[in-house]
């Protein structure tokens, strides 16, 4: 065996000298790692172990004017297995067929399934859920979360919409005041391991949620129940097709009622009336699209002789026409090569202005448009805001279909003059008459009057604009006496209501194609005449049977008024006669 | 041989180094705590007892403590009787393990012999093979150890081997090639030719992209491989491929932060690091117990290095100097290609660390290597 010498103890020490160095080298680097880059490392490391579970925040609720609730949440549960944690399956299987009577392949199917968390079911009511949380069952979770709920059901449905699966807002104030109602939801973080199985004893960070805002209505539950039961009532004499009321404070724009009867049950949007055949789902969808339609904004109509209102108004804002100005009626008016019907075949003969206002006597009014002429028409058209939207607080709003200036010729000029060739929303039919009796400010009809944190802590009024000098104060003032000799003397006397000054105008207006002769009838009313605090539309769409507006619309209106003026405080003058 | 004998009759002082063997019963502790504390999550997840690696580990370690003992008290020469043995048996087990359906296979990798319970890696039986062939060929050598002939000679007897392993396992037959590159070094008087390999690794691991890049045109390296390279230079970038379980490692590395989480507080071991017990329990020492916790660790291996520097400069003669030092190639490349792997500084490849991380047949094989150490320094004459 052969001896050490002095270069083999030389090269183990350079050995281990290079041996240090490297270890050095790596302590420097752990020393990089572990405390400049241990920010970074802990950083990701973190958003790998915790887990975040979402606390719901309950919607806000939705309040009537007079503080009712229609639209509020439910506490229901959501019951869903974790795989890993499941000790005994076919107790667990049994217990939830049981309880949640489903199929028994579907929930052996489901918990048998390899996944970090499988929801067996959704909306299960809190009663069930928390008799299934008692039995203890090892790997079930249930959940409680909070499911929209309307205690009136079928109250204003397009007004108010519903909430989707997410508690998000589908349709209606649901949708277009989503940020104030919907909160925010709070969080729990909490640690898990890479199987998800949540570290015991770990610090739980928690997030408290925050509720939405309730958001009180100008809508009054009393008007619209009585508006709907009136609604109903004449759709069934009638044999129509729908119904649409709206009743509003001309004043301020505040809507007390918006009726699209038939209604639908905002406690199960998606449930299709029985009469109601699909082939597939996108026929179905389109069927639910059609149910959800607030006629009164999402679809526009030929307003016809409500329409006389704003001709009236524009005539006697220019000065180109007096109540008393003369006008001769043989039952039709020939404009350049056409020859237009008045709807008395033999013509009313000689009337006044308001007389002719007072037979909603089309020749009047085509000679009052043809005074005025395509500019000025087009002006005041424009100048009523009638070519814009009314700016309502509802998504989806139809926008006016109107000639293009250029293309209106004379025999345009006389078909709008009765309120025909042109399409509007019977929203925007009720704005504009408002701003014409109201003294000549152009309202926005609107909903949503405030919105308050749960706590009262924050509240926000709504405001919203208002467009003063739309017509002058005496044309305005004439308006109103024209509308009130209307329903006083002329073709809306079915609208008198015994004590109270009534004002209004009737319609009929001819569907398109016109050969179909199908008919909207509608009456456009107001009281007290004098100083307007309501008013109110109805639409009765394909009338079967006798469809003037002014025999079957109009005491539609007076039966409404007789309920709702009293109840708005509004006194009967009978006493005064 | 003859002056042993005489060595004997006067019943001179000896030698024995406590201090390593302290140190190798600490670290061998220490490893259990922190096998215990890395694995017991997991195996009772996969439905064994919290201690199930633990216990094994120490059963094992004990057998190999008494082994330890027992060969620590032999004298070393008696050793170099097993050369022949020990060579062919090397042989034997690395063709039945690469070759046979003898090869027992874990996690896709043929890495064991026998059956599930009761298996070993021959790769660690080859690691003391070497060591001991090369410390007892250069020794009969004497100073014709500088002489191509010889090299030939040596390389003839182990490069098969050294091959062998390396189809087994990479990392392995780096080590193997490690341990036969320092003992050369230290044996010969050549300086140059291991200068020019120092030379050649440093400039790879430099430009090891664009080298990587140039082999996988020229068709040497395969796709994965050049893979491995750029997850290396770049994990946040492969955080579900290659790059998972080095991003997990720096994880648990980054949010031990200077004193560490405390024993047993790791986050990373619940199933985010795939068996952290094994080669990544550096990791978790770090996450545990912090940069104070990881560097005393290295510590305790550089202590163990200088221990075994000092016995090889004091080895009666050249036999035992290089059997330490052999073994001290051994344990220093393994700790350092551990943590390097660990801490990302080198692409990553399965090395465990010695006395720690879990696995019986390293165990087993370093206590009959620290056994050998010790049998050497007790053969040091104490003088008076």
């Amino acid at each position: 065996m052969g001896s050490l010498f002095t270069h083999h103890r030389k090269k183990i020490l350079a050995v281990v000298g290079i041996v240090s160095l490297l270890m050095a080298g790596l302590v420097g680097h752990l020393g990089y790692l572990m405390i400049f880059r241990s920010e970074h490392y802990s950083e990701m490391a973190d958003e790998l172990h915790e887990r975040e579970r979402t606390i719901k925040a309950a919607r806000g609720e939705i309040v009537d004017r007079n503080g009712t609730v229609i639209a509020t949440n439910r506490t229901v549960c959501t019951v869903s297995v974790i795989y890993n944690q499941v000790t005994e399956p076919e107790t667990v299987i049994e217990a939830l067929v049981r309880e949640l009577s489903l199929p028994e392949a579907e929930v052996r199917k489901k918990v048998e399934k390899r996944s970090s968390r499988e929801i067996i079911r959704t909306n299960v009511d809190k009663e069930i859920g928390d008799r299934i949380r008692g039995l203890s069952l090892a790997g079930v979770k249930v959940d409680e979360d909070y499911k929209r709920y309307y205690p009136y059901e079928s109250l204003a449905s397009r007004v108010l919409g519903f909430t989707g699966a997410d508690n998000q807002g589908i349709i209606g104030l649901e949708v277009r005041y989503e940020s104030y109602l919907k909160g925010r939801d709070g969080k729990i973080l909490t640690l898990s391991d890479a199987k998800g199985v949540e570290v015991e004893n770990a610090a739980e960070e928690r997030i408290e949620p925050v509720p939405g805002n309730t958001l009180t209505l100008s809508l009054d539950v009393n008007i619209q129940k009585y508006a709907e039961q009136a609604a109903y009532q004449i759709m069934e004499k009638k044999g129509a097709k729908a119904v649409s009321v709206i009743i509003m404070n001309p004043q301020n724009g505040e809507i007390y009622a918006m009726v699209n009867a038939p209604e639908f049950n905002l406690n199960e949007p998606f449930v299709l009336g029985t009469d109601k055949a699909y082939a597939n789902e996108k026929e179905r969808q389109e069927l639910l699209n059609q149910m959800w339609r607030n006629r009164c904004i999402n679809d526009t109509y030929e307003p016809g002789s409500t329409f006389k209102i704003i001709t009236a108004a524009a005539g006697l804002e220019a000065g180109v026409v007096s109540l008393t100005d003369r006008f001769s009626c043989p039952g039709f008016r020939i404009v350049e090569d056409r020859k237009i019907r008045c709807h008395k075949i033999g013509g009313h003969g000689g009337e006044t202005f308001l007389e002719g206002a007072m037979n909603s006597c089309n020749p009047v009014f085509i000679d009052v448009g043809q005074r005025l002429g395509v500019d000025a028409y087009y002006h005041y058209f424009e100048q009523f805001g009638l070519l814009g939207k009314t700016g309502i607080d509802l998504p989806g709003e139809a926008a006016t279909i109107m000639h293009k200036k250029e293309n209106m010729g004379l025999v345009e000029l006389a078909t709008v003059s009765f309120g025909q060739s042109f399409q509007i929303t019977p929203m925007q039919l009720v704005t504009t008459a408002s701003s014409i009796i109201n003294g000549g400010r152009r309202i926005t009809p609107h909903f949503a009057i405030r919105s308050e944190s749960k706590d009262k802590t924050m509240v926000r009024e709504f405001t919203y604009p208002v467009r003063e000098g739309v017509v002058s104060e005496e044309t305005s003032r004439t308006m109103r006496h024209i509308l009130e000799q209307v329903v006083a003397e002329g073709s809306g006397k079915r609208a008198k209501l015994a004590g109270f000054r009534i004002g209004g105008k009737t319609a009929t207006s001819e569907k398109l194609p016109r050969s179909l002769k199908k008919y909207i009838s509608s009456f456009l009313g107001f009281a007290p005449a004098d100083n307007p605090q309501v008013i109110a539309l109805i639409t009765i769409d394909e009338p079967v049977g006798i469809y003037y507006g002014g025999t079957i619309a109009a005491p539609v209106i007076a039966d409404i008024f007789a309920n709702i003026l009293p109840y708005l405080g509004i006194e009967s003058s009978e006493a005064f006669d | 041989m003859a002056q042993n004998g005489n060595r004997k009759k006067k019943k001179p002082r000896r030698f024995y180094d406590y201090s390593l063997l302290v140190t190798i019963i600490c670290l061998t502790v220490f490893g259990l705590i922190m096998i215990y504390s890395s694995s017991s999550y997991n195996a009772q997840i996969s439905g064994l007892s919290a201690s199930y690696y633990m216990t094994r580990q120490a059963a094992i370690g004990l057998m190999g403590f008494a082994a330890m003992l027992l060969i620590s008290k032999m004298d070393y020469h008696f050793f170099a009787k097993f050369t022949y043995l020990s060579i062919i048996v090397s042989y034997v087990c690395m063709i039945l393990v690469n070759f046979t359906p003898l090869g027992y296979e874990v996690n896709g990798k043929k890495r064991w012999l026998g059956t599930r319970n009761m298996r070993f890696q021959p790769t660690e039986l080859v690691k003391v093979t070497v060591i001991l062939v090369l410390a007892v060929i250069i020794t009969k050598l004497g100073k014709r150890i500088n002489e191509w002939a010889s090299w030939a000679m040596i390389g003839a007897i182990l490069l098969p081997l050294a091959l062998l392993v390396t189809m087994n396992n990479l990392s392995s037959g780096i080590i193997i090639c490690g341990i036969g590159y320092v003992m050369m070094f230290v044996a010969c008087k050549k300086k140059w030719p291991f200068l020019t390999v120092v030379a050649v690794g440093a400039a790879a691991y430099l430009f090891a992209e664009p080298v990587a890049q140039a082999l996988l045109k020229a068709k040497i390296l395969q796709g994965y491989q050049v893979n491995r390279i750029l997850v290396w230079k770049n994990p946040e970038a492969y955080p579900l491929d290659g790059g998972y379980q080095i991003l997990q490692g720096l994880y648990a590395i980054g949010s031990g932060g200077l004193l560490g989480k405390g024993l047993g507080q790791s986050i990373q071991k619940l199933s985010f690091l795939p068996e952290p017990q094994n080669d990544m329990i550096f990791a978790i020492i770090c996450e545990e117990l912090g940069l104070f916790g990881a560097v005393f660790v290295i510590f305790l291996f550089l202590f163990m290095i200088y221990r075994f520097m000092l016995i090889a400069g004091n080895a009666p003669d050249l036999f035992g100097a290089l059997l330490v030092t052999g073994v001290l190639a051994h344990i220093a490349i393994q700790v350092i290609l551990n943590i390097a792997v660990v801490t990302n500084v080198i692409p990553n490849t399965g090395v465990t660390l010695p006395f720690i991380s879990y696995g019986g047949t390293s165990v087993l094989f370093l206590m009959v290597e620290m056994g050998m150490v010790l049998s050497v320094s007790n053969q040091i004459r104490m003088e008076r």
